[in-house]
This record gives structure tokens, C-alpha cells and sequence, in this order.
């Protein structure tokens, strides 16, 4: 990647779900780049297309048709392997839904997602400064079970970024947290995209969310408006 | 990190890890217990022949090298045995197979005692009557016996005589000629025991007896007592081979839907993994690891319920059976159910490596 170009270069991106004898067309040619630094926020309905793109550029499913280039590299031109060491240390996922591991701690869930990089040891000193950050460094020998779910997404935010990956993708972050918790979580995505340049695309249907981002994309009918 | 999520995930279903380990270690149990029942009634019927204190067995043709395989006519003793040089004591005995493990022992204690001072006797003594029995201190203690009870074996009434120290030719032993009649098998024997004079003569003796007693099986006790083992017996080998193959059939089929359910319930953690950028080889390591911890573990069990399987067959079945612990089985046994257990698993792994992340995502 050279300088000034885009982090993510998404093109003519179709996807057509088959559900049955039914075609769905969840994308329907969308384009898009963020540059790295950039955060960007998705808004739109359900069934406006936002899902399906998150999980495309997170390289989870392929498209139908079209390229989603990252750092300069054809996602789907890529091998499963490539794809996945991709996801090890070029992309982190934040989920609606936490998905952390209940059975490990949140330190430990932290510590997989190093493992499965191959970065082996104890979190490194500075990132124990983004955990305070976070706000959660007294909280790390807890499973998830004894967080809250403002605690929980912190941790799976933290998890999201150990590896320093270039994008951070976040679906629906504050979605199943209170005004107060959404708020906390969504000062964060900013402060990380302002203190460390975290480069981050928020999926949302909330606007209030979506304000947090450099910029406000909206999607409907698998398009961008 | 990947040992520590093992554990935690079979942490995180104590009854489940409980159960598969258990069923591993009963597959474990159920082969170490064949193998150490094998070895221990062989090894067990090896010193009590060594018992006998005699330094020649001659067996009838036929039959294999450990299993009698029928009879022979007791004068031969006097006719070609006594005659030969070096030759001190021989006395013939006819065994009858009572039930699958047990059986009567006709003995002629006037030329037994010869052998080698005869049996030393806890309670009671020898023979008084045709129809008294002498049994050993185990049988006695597994069913209660006491000198002067009668007890009915082989449709006939024997009375006590007298109780011996175990480790003498067999359990229960009865006079040569009542079993002799009782059995239809008069004047035959089944065994005849040898003592020669001198241990430098055994060898020549051996020789000149099998030249006169032709297709008859001739062995130094030494020789015929190392035979001992499950490879000189017909078909046990197999029969444990066979057992072992169910053994590992089960734990397969076990391990199989024990880890497919694990899988299933896990669906959820493994798309979690999988968008962390877990390979399918990440996936597949965490369940097979699963896996031969229990294995392992279970194999452990297993080999700790051996004692117990032991301690129920020495207490509490009544009959000759001696189960030996056989330490060389354990690597083997515990290998079969590792193998057994990692075969069993990886179907589910495979699923699991394969499982599309988003499905799994939104798996609740």
C-alpha cells in the first residue's frame, strides 16, 4: 500500500444469498474506501446490506461478485490460509453480542486471541495501558459471566485490538448495552481511533452512534446511498 | 492458552468429562481385566504344578501343551515309569472339569506323597474315607468350608478331610479312584508326575521316556510351566483380541457422541475462534487434545479399576479364577483406548474445522 491510498477498497461488491429457491440480493454493487486512520460509521435498517458487508470485509464470507482490497491485497484472491492468518492479525471483530469465550476469563480471552497469532507470554506492557484505557484491568481475572455487558464489550474491544490489527470492524457495538455503557463503549472506539489511529468501521442502525465516526455511510437495499 | 481452554471447556461439564472418562476407563478395565485374568489362572496353575515338587509331567496325546486333552491308563507308571533309572516317586492324576472353572483332582496320595512330602495341611488331613475331598485354604475361605462339612460336587456328597496351603496341584482334591469311577475312568489318569533322583538326570530321562512312550507329551516341569502363557492356549489369544476390538469399538462410539454433542453445544465458541482467525487445524488441536486427556485420564481410572475388579473376583465370585495385574498391559491397553478415543474424534473435529464462522456466529 502506498501512501494516500485506501486502507479498504471495496468495488462492485454483489452478494446473493440462496434461501431456498429464493435469491436474495443482500448487496447489490456497493463501493467503498476508508483510509487508514478513518473511522467510519454504516448506518441503515435491517436488511439494508450491513451484516453482509462487515462479514465480507472481514473476509468471514466471500462476495458474489466484485473485490474488497485490503492494504492493497484481493481479499478473495487469497487462499482460505491466507484469509485466515488475515483475520489473525490484519482485522479485529467486535460483535453485537460480546462472543466471548465463557469459560475463559477475560484476561484468557484476551490471551486466544494472542495464541491463535502465534504471540505467545503475558499481554505486553503497553497494552496493559490500553486496558486501563478501557477501564477493565481490574476487572481481568473475572469469566463473563461476572461482567456486565458494558464490562464484556470492553473486554471483546480489547481482545479485538491486541494483535494491532490495521482495521477494527465493529457490529452493532452498543447493541445490547444501556445509553450509559453505549455512551462508555463508543467514547473508546473514538478514543482508540484518535489516540492510537485505530482505523475503524462501525456497522450501527443507531445515529446517535453513528456521530462517534469521521464519517456516516448509509446503506438501503444493499446499496450505498 | 490452547491446554488452558481444554481444561476449562471440561471443566465447564463436569458430568459429561466424568462420564467419558469413566466409560474409557471401564473399556481399559474390561481388557486389563481379561489380560490379568488370563495370566493370573495360568500363572496361578503354573505354581501349583510347580507345587507338586515333581521334575517330569507326561501328558496322553492329544490336546494342547496346557489343556489335557484326555486320558491314559494309570499302569503305566508301574509298567515303563518305575522300571526306568533314576526314577524315584511317579503317581498319576485324573482331572475333571467340574464347571468352566473349576475341577476335581483324583490323586493317589501313596505314590503323591512320594513326590515331595505330600501336602502340609492348615486344618484336618489326608484322605480317611472314599469319599473325602481336600481343599485349599482359598476354596475353603470363598465357600466357607470347614473340615467334617460335606459339600455336593459332581453329583456326589464329599465330606472335608482336611484344608492345605494353597499353591499345591489344585483346589480340590479327591481320591484317584473314586473320581476314577465316578468319572467312568477307571484306571486311567490324566497326568502323571515324575521325580528322578538327581537334576543332572532329568535330561536322560526325558529321552528314553519319550523314546518308549512315543506319541505321548514328555516335559521337564521347568520347561512345561514357562509354556504358561495365553500364547499356548487355543484360541485365547484371539478371544482377547476380540474383546480388545470391542473395547475399541465402544470408546470410538463413545468419544464419537460425546465430542459430536461437545461440538454442537459449541458451535457458538468455535465461529468465535474461527473469526479470531483460528484455523481449522487450531480447531480440530483444542478437540483432540479434549479428547486424550479423557483418554488418558480414563486409562488411568481404568487401570486403577483393574484393583478393583481384582479385589471383587478374589472376594466375592466364587471360583478359581486369579486375576494377575499385568503392568505390561497398561501402555497397551491405554494406547488402544488414546487411539480408540482420537479416532472417535475426529469426525466431530472435522465438522467442527469445517463449520462456516458466520452459521456459527449466530448459533444461540
Amino acid at each position: 500500500m502506498t501512501d494516500g491510498q485506501p486502507l479498504i477498497s471495496i468495488r462492485g461488491l454483489r452478494k446473493t444469498y440462496h434461501a431456498g429457491e429464493v435469491d436474495v440480493q443482500a448487496l447489490r454493487g456497493v463501493d467503498l474506501d476508508v483510509q487508514p486512520g478513518e473511522f467510519v460509521s454504516i448506518v441503515g435498517p435491517s436488511g439494508s446490506g450491513k451484516s453482509t458487508l462487515f462479514h465480507i470485509v472481514g473476509g468471514l464470507t466471500p462476495p458474489t461478485a466484485g473485490t474488497v482490497q485490503i492494504g492493497g491485497r484481493d481479499l478473495f484472491g487469497m487462499s482460505d490460509a491466507e484469509r485466515t492468518e488475515l483475520r489473525k492479525n490484519t482485522v479485529g471483530f467486535v460483535f453485537q453480542k460480546y462472543n466471548l469465550l465463557p469459560t475463559l476469563s477475560a484476561r484468557e480471552n484476551i490471551e486466544i486471541a494472542r495464541d491463535i497469532a502465534h504471540k505467545n507470554g503475558p499481554l505486553p506492557p503497553q497494552f496493559l495501558e490500553v486496558l486501563r484505557l478501557l477501564g477493565i484491568e481490574a476487572r481481568l481475572d473475572h469469566k463473563p459471566r461476572a461482567l456486565s455487558g458494558g464490562e464484556q464489550q470492553r473486554v471483546a474491544i480489547a481482545r479485538a485490538i491486541v494483535n494491532q490489527p490495521s482495521i477494527l470492524l465493529a457490529d452493532e457495538p452498543t447493541g445490547n448495552l444501556d445509553t450509559e455503557n453505549s455512551n462508555a463503549v463508543l467514547g473508546l472506539l473514538r478514543g482508540l481511533n484518535t489516540r492510537l489511529g485505530q482505523t475503524i468501521l462501525m456497522i450501527t442502525h443507531n445515529p446517535e452512534a453513528a456521530g462517534y465516526g469521521d464519517r456516516i455511510v448509509h446503506m438501503r437495499d444493499g446499496h450505498i446511498e | 492458552m490452547t491446554n488452558k481452554l481444554v481444561f476449562e471447556n471440561l471443566k465447564h461439564r463436569p458430568v459429561r468429562t466424568l462420564i467419558g472418562i469413566l466409560i474409557i476407563g471401564i473399556q481399559v478395565t474390561m481388557v486389563l481385566t481379561l489380560v490379568g485374568l488370563s495370566h493370573g489362572v495360568l500363572n496361578e496353575s503354573a505354581s501349583r504344578a510347580r507345587g507338586v515338587g515333581a521334575d517330569i509331567l507326561i501328558r496322553p496325546p492329544g490336546g494342547s501343551i496346557i489343556v489335557s486333552g484326555g486320558q491314559m491308563l494309570e499302569k503305566i507308571v508301574p509298567v515303563v515309569i518305575d522300571k526306568e533309572p533314576h526314577v524315584t516317586a511317579a503317581s498319576g492324576t485324573l482331572i475333571f472339569g467340574t464347571d468352566l472353572f473349576n475341577y476335581l483332582t483324583g490323586v493317589d496320595l501313596a505314590t503323591f506323597d512320594r513326590l515331595n512330602g505330600g501336602f502340609r495341611f492348615l486344618q484336618g488331613g489326608p484322605f480317611q474315607q472314599p469319599d473325602d475331598m481336600m481343599v485349599d485354604s482359598v476354596y475353603a475361605g470363598q465357600h466357607h468350608l470347614r473340615v467334617g462339612d460335606t459339600i455336593k460336587n459332581t453329583n456326589h456328597n464329599w465330606r472335608i478331610s482336611g484344608i492345605f496351603e494353597p499353591g499345591m496341584l489344585a483346589r480340590m482334591v479327591v481320591p484317584l479312584a473314586t473320581l476314577q469311577d465316578l468319572t467312568e475312568n477307571t484306571g486311567k489318569v490324566s497326568t502323571v508326575y515324575v521325580k528322578v533322583d538327581n537334576p543332572a538326570n532329568i535330561a536322560g530321562v526325558i529321552s528314553e521316556l519319550s523314546g518308549k512312550l512315543k506319541a505321548y507329551k514328555v516335559y521337564s516341569m521347568e520347561d512345561y510351566t514357562s509354556l504358561f502363557s495365553p500364547a499356548n492356549v487355543p484360541m485365547l489369544t484371539s478371544f482377547i483380541w476380540v474383546v480388545v476390538s470391542v473395547g475399541v469399538v465402544v470408546g470410538f462410539l463413545m468419544v464419537l457422541s460425546t465430542m459430536y454433542t461437545a461440538v454442537l453445544e459449541r458451535t457458538r465458541e468455535i465461529g468465535i475462534l474461527k473469526a479470531l482467525g483460528a484455523s481449522p487445524e487450531y480447531i480440530l488441536n483444542i478437540l483432540l487434545r479434549e479428547t486424550a486427556v479423557l483418554a488418558i485420564v480414563g486409562s488411568i481410572v481404568g487401570i486403577l479399576l483393574s484393583y478393583v475388579t481384582r479385589f471383587v473376583i478374589q472376594n466375592l465370585v466364587h471360583s478359581s479364577l486369579v486375576q494377575a495385574i499385568v503392568p505390561t498391559w497398561w501402555p497397551i491397553a491405554g494406547a488402544i483406548a488414546v487411539v480408540g478415543a482420537l479416532l472417535g474424534a475426529l469426525v466431530p473435529g472435522f465438522k467442527a474445522a469445517r463449520q462456516d464462522p458466520i452459521e456459527a456466529l449466530a448459533y444461540d
